[in-house]
């Protein structure tokens, strides 16, 4: 098992590495941008670029110095937001977007796999085939589509919820149905066909014919191998949430990572831009991670060999 | 005596969207204690899909219509609830291929202990000691040790070997095996036939041995059933079937088979044709096409399976071989 | 007596169908995918055919009516006006020009750099196929619309480099499957026996192995094209995909979002024909996926 981890870790460093290292030398190859020949800033943020990241020194050298503050939790001073860091302006908005997308996770699991091996074990019935179709609404429809509606419908013509702001457990309602629907109707397709699968294997077969009762010949034959797809698209899903919060974020106005980000881009921060895809890029490695581990005690095959 | 076993005018269809296909059509047959027979038949003869539709394992276009008795009790088309307590505990089954029947997910010991957990109410501990008893039994090297162990991490001789034991777990009184060494090399094979054989000597437990392979049939089967196209050709005492079969396909298998004996200047006899799509039968006998000695009787009518002497029985219009 | 040999010739035949064959019959029975090719169809022919349907041009401001104002049905106005005064379902329209052609070139684009990448790899083997999958896994794990904004952030924001971007991000589903097939197919038999029988390399490759790789590969461009037009909406809405004068539908989602309170039937007009449009392709491509490659469902 810890061979299996340590395989897998030495994977991840070196996806961080090409993150890192492509946001990095990506930005400095923007034309007209602040790490160009020809920099067109303020003065004091010049003097802030210069101080922070030794612009005369040669570009490995620069490399190492933004790697060496990365590992110090430093991405670098902000370029609009002149009075922060970067690294103020990311965690300052973690903690919300830590909310916003873990409880979308939680409930896209918890909804998604319920539904998927519901819909599998009445396969083909009516029941199967309408939550089949809307799901695939779900997956097919962009969340920036649906938040405004959902806005419009339940905020907006029902008085229900409020639409944008922070602070109050009513303000998460909207942004997290938002962004976890998708996941839902993904999570939901995925189990329901990994169920159908697992449910003609020879395996259960075996099971059923030494007369185990059908919950047990369910829950620890059936449900355990099918989940295991599941379990792979873990990364992806959580992959997909972050993406799907900076649109959500943006929408709801939520004062969240993903906003910052939009912003970023908006504005040319180059800094708070690379900031934010290093940190992300960074947190989805460290989930693939867990995916994996969660795989390999589910799985004994990929962990003893 | 009660047999075992009593199955009686059992037909099985499936349905597809081209139409209803028979697999299994209208067989009959009874297994006594301690006996075992042996059910004989090419791919598609319909002689796995018998014991599917007897331990309720059809799949879900299967219908099975028919009565099927165990020891008296009528099973066919039973309630789950009711089925498991047969299923697993009075009779059991192993497949063809040891490869995917075991949960490759789940240890040895657990899905060992989970048979008597559940039929005998036992304990985790007696029933860890029960599975690795079974398991020295099956002839399992160490089985202390190996019990935790996952199946990938047994050859396929060995895996067998286990379901073997763990169908033997609650002591049925009826061992169906489909198939049991198709899927094991030569070797391999005769150790499994080997084990069984001892098995039924120690335990006088039934078995039903579904084969394509006569060669599986020979040392094991006490009589023999030959199954063609979804239904019954002929059935016999093991000796005799093989000595004198009365039907032409029982004689073509025989003949089909090489021999140590036969000189190479024989040419391998094969059966010309293939087995006929079900549905689109013939009329009359479903082996005609296939049959040299097939006559206008044939065609115009199906011949029934009619009893010949006292253990024999085929369904061939000819008197005599 | 020959038990050996017996004719046959007294079975009916039954008769056989070629693969592709078999395929659009199972695809023609599936009534969601054909309903969806048809409207799918539709809105393609209605976006691209919109210059000659004597419709109102896109920027063409109508000075009268308000703006944001509601769908008039006597002056033509089915989805009412923009924010400056112009027809909102035109310019629906012609950004469905926009959204579609980056859904076809994005695609075009990471079809063939998957194809080549997985092709290679999966045909030569070894320690430069693991060299090169070990890539893709990489890849795998980036958070792509990080870096396609980024990669707008930089270069600004040409449509080209724009429909590049999302292609170069795309391919690498494409690149696994393509590696998959050309492997299983390599190692089969009748490669083997053309080879045996003296066969050139060329003509195996394209007669054996792309006929059998067309069937996956296939199945997911039809499910790459909607990922794509999402991506790009994605980036749009957020401002930074296509720019003015032009639009796609992400920007007239945006935009019509904000003024969602006034004007409601303009985000469920725009962002309604790009749902449909997207469900409609998910639906076509299940439906390949299941003619191609069918399970018991």
């Amino acid at each position: 098992m810890l061979h299996y981890l340590m395989r897998r870790l030495g994977g991840a460093i070196p996806t961080l590495f090409v993150i890192i290292a492509g946001t990095f030398f990506l930005m400095r190859l923007a034309p007209g941008g602040p790490f160009a020949r020809e920099r067109k800033v303020p003065p004091e943020v010049e003097a802030n670029l210069l101080k922070a990241y030794h612009l005369d020194e040669p570009l490995w050298q620069q490399f190492l110095r933004y790697l060496n503050g990365l590992l110090h939790g430093d991405f670098g001073p902000s370029f609009k937001y002149k009075d922060f860091s970067v690294a103020e302006l990311i965690f300052g908005g973690f903690p919300v977007s830590l909310q916003l997308g873990g409880i979308a996770i939680v409930l896209a699991l918890t909804i998604g796999l319920t539904l998927g091996i519901w819909a599998a074990l009445r396969q083909n019935s009516i029941t199967d085939y309408a939550a089949m179709s809307v799901s695939m609404v779900g997956i097919a429809v962009p969340n920036f589509v649906v938040a405004p509606i959902l806005t419009l419908l339940i905020g907006m013509q029902l008085q229900l919820l409020p639409v944008g702001g922070w602070g109050h457990a009513s303000n998460y309602v909207l942004p997290v149905i938002a962004l976890c629907l998708p996941q839902i109707a993904a999570i939901a397709r995925l189990t329901r066909a990994s169920m159908i699968e697992v449910l003609s294997s020879n395996f259960v077969r075996t099971a059923r014919a030494k007369g185990l009762p059908a919950r047990v010949t369910i829950t620890r034959h059936a449900i355990r191998a099918a989940v295991l797809p599941v379990v792979s698209y873990l990364g992806p899903a959580v992959a997909n949430i972050i993406t799907g919060s900076v649109v959500v974020e943006q929408i709801f106005s939520i004062p969240g990572i993903g906003r910052y980000f939009v912003q970023g881009s908006l504005n040319r921060d180059y800094t708070l831009v690379m900031g934010v895809t290093v940190f992300y890029g960074a947190l989805i490695i460290l989930c693939n991670l867990i995916a994996d581990l969660l795989y390999g005690v589910l799985d004994p095959k990929v962990r003893y060999d | 005596m009660t047999a075992i076993l009593d199955v009686r005018n059992l037909s099985t269809s499936f349905s597809t969207p081209e139409g209803a296909v028979r697999a299994v059509n209208d067989v009959s047959f009874a297994i006594e204690a301690g006996e075992t027979l042996g059910i004989v038949g090419e791919s598609g003869s319909g002689k796995s899909q018998i014991f599917m539709s007897v331990m309720g394992l059809l799949a879900k276009n299967g219908r099975a219509q028919g009565s099927v008795q165990f020891k008296g009790k009528e099973i066919l088309n039973l309630q789950v609830d009711e089925l498991n307590k047969i299923r697993g505990v009075k009779m059991s089954m192993i497949f063809q291929d040891p490869m995917t029947s075991l949960n490759p997910y789940l240890s040895v010991k657990r899905q060992m202990t989970e048979v008597l957990e559940t039929h005998r109410g036992m304990s985790q501990d007696a029933a860890l000691t029960a599975a690795v008893d079974l398991l020295d039994i099956v002839q399992i090297p160490e089985a202390r040790r190996r019990v935790h162990m996952f199946p990938h991490e047994f050859s396929g001789g060995m895996r067998q070997r286990v379901m073997i034991a763990m169908a033997l777990l609650c002591q049925p009184e009826l061992l169906i095996a489909d198939e049991p060494t198709t899927a094991l090399d030569v070797t391999v094979q005769a150790q499994i036939l080997d084990l069984l054989g001892k098995l039924k000597r120690e335990t006088g437990m039934a078995i039903a041995l579904i084969t394509h392979d006569l060669g599986v049939i020979a040392g094991l089967a006490d009589r023999v059933m030959v199954m063609y196209a979804g239904e019954v050709a002929e059935r016999a005492n093991a000796g005799p079937l093989f000595k004198s079969p009365q039907h032409p396909y029982t004689q073509g298998l025989l003949r089909s088979m090489p021999r140590l004996d036969e000189t190479r200047a024989n040419r391998l006899q094969t059966i010309g044709g293939q087995p006929p799509n079900l549905q689109h039968l013939p009329d009359g006998c479903r082996f005609r096409d296939r049959c040299s000695y097939a006559f206008d009787r044939c065609a115009a009518e199906k011949p029934l399976l009619r009893t010949i002497a006292e253990t024999r029985a085929k369904a061939c219009h000819l008197e005599a071989l | 007596m020959a038990v050996a040999d017996i004719a046959v010739g007294t079975v009916p035949e039954v008769k056989g169908r070629s693969l592709w064959a078999d395929a659009r019959h199972r695809f023609l029975r599936n009534k969601a995918a054909v309903a969806s090719l048809i409207i799918f169809c539709l809105i393609v022919a209605a976006c691209f055919l919109a210059p000659h349907l004597g419709l109102r041009a896109p920027d063409d401001i109508n000075w009268e009516l308000e703006s944001w104002g509601p769908p008039n049905l006597e002056l033509g106005y089915l989805l009412g006006t923009d924010a400056n005064n112009r027809d909102l379902f035109v310019r629906t329209l012609y950004g469905g020009q926009v959204s579609l052609l980056v859904g076809f070139t994005a695609t075009l684009v990471s079809l063939v750099i998957g194809v080549i990448w997985g092709a290679t790899a999966g045909f030569i083997g070894g320690r430069v196929d693991g060299f090169m999958m070990r890539i893709v896994d990489i890849l795998y794990s980036i958070p792509f619309i990080f870096f396609v904004i980024m990669l707008t952030v930089v270069f600004g924001r040409f449509i080209t480099l724009i429909y590049v971007a999302i292609g170069a991000v795309s391919w690498l589903d494409m690149a696994r499957i393509v590696r998959g097939q050309t492997i299983s197919i390599r190692r089969r038999e009748f490669i083997e026996a053309a080879e045996a029988s003296g066969v050139s390399k060329w003509r195996i490759i394209t007669r054996h192995i792309i006929p059998n790789c067309l069937g996956p590969v296939v199945v997911y461009v039809t499910l790459t094209v909607p990922n794509v037009i999402l991506t790009e909406s994605f980036i749009s809405f957020l401002g930074m995909g296509v720019q003015e004068p032009d639009s796609s539908w992400g920007t007239l989602v945006s935009e019509a979002a904000v003024v969602m309170e006034i004007a409601p039937w303009a985000i469920i007009g725009t962002g309604g024909i790009l749902a449909v449009t997207l469900l409609c392709l998910n639906f076509i491509g299940d439906g390949m996926r299941d003619a191609l490659d069918p399970k018991d469902r």
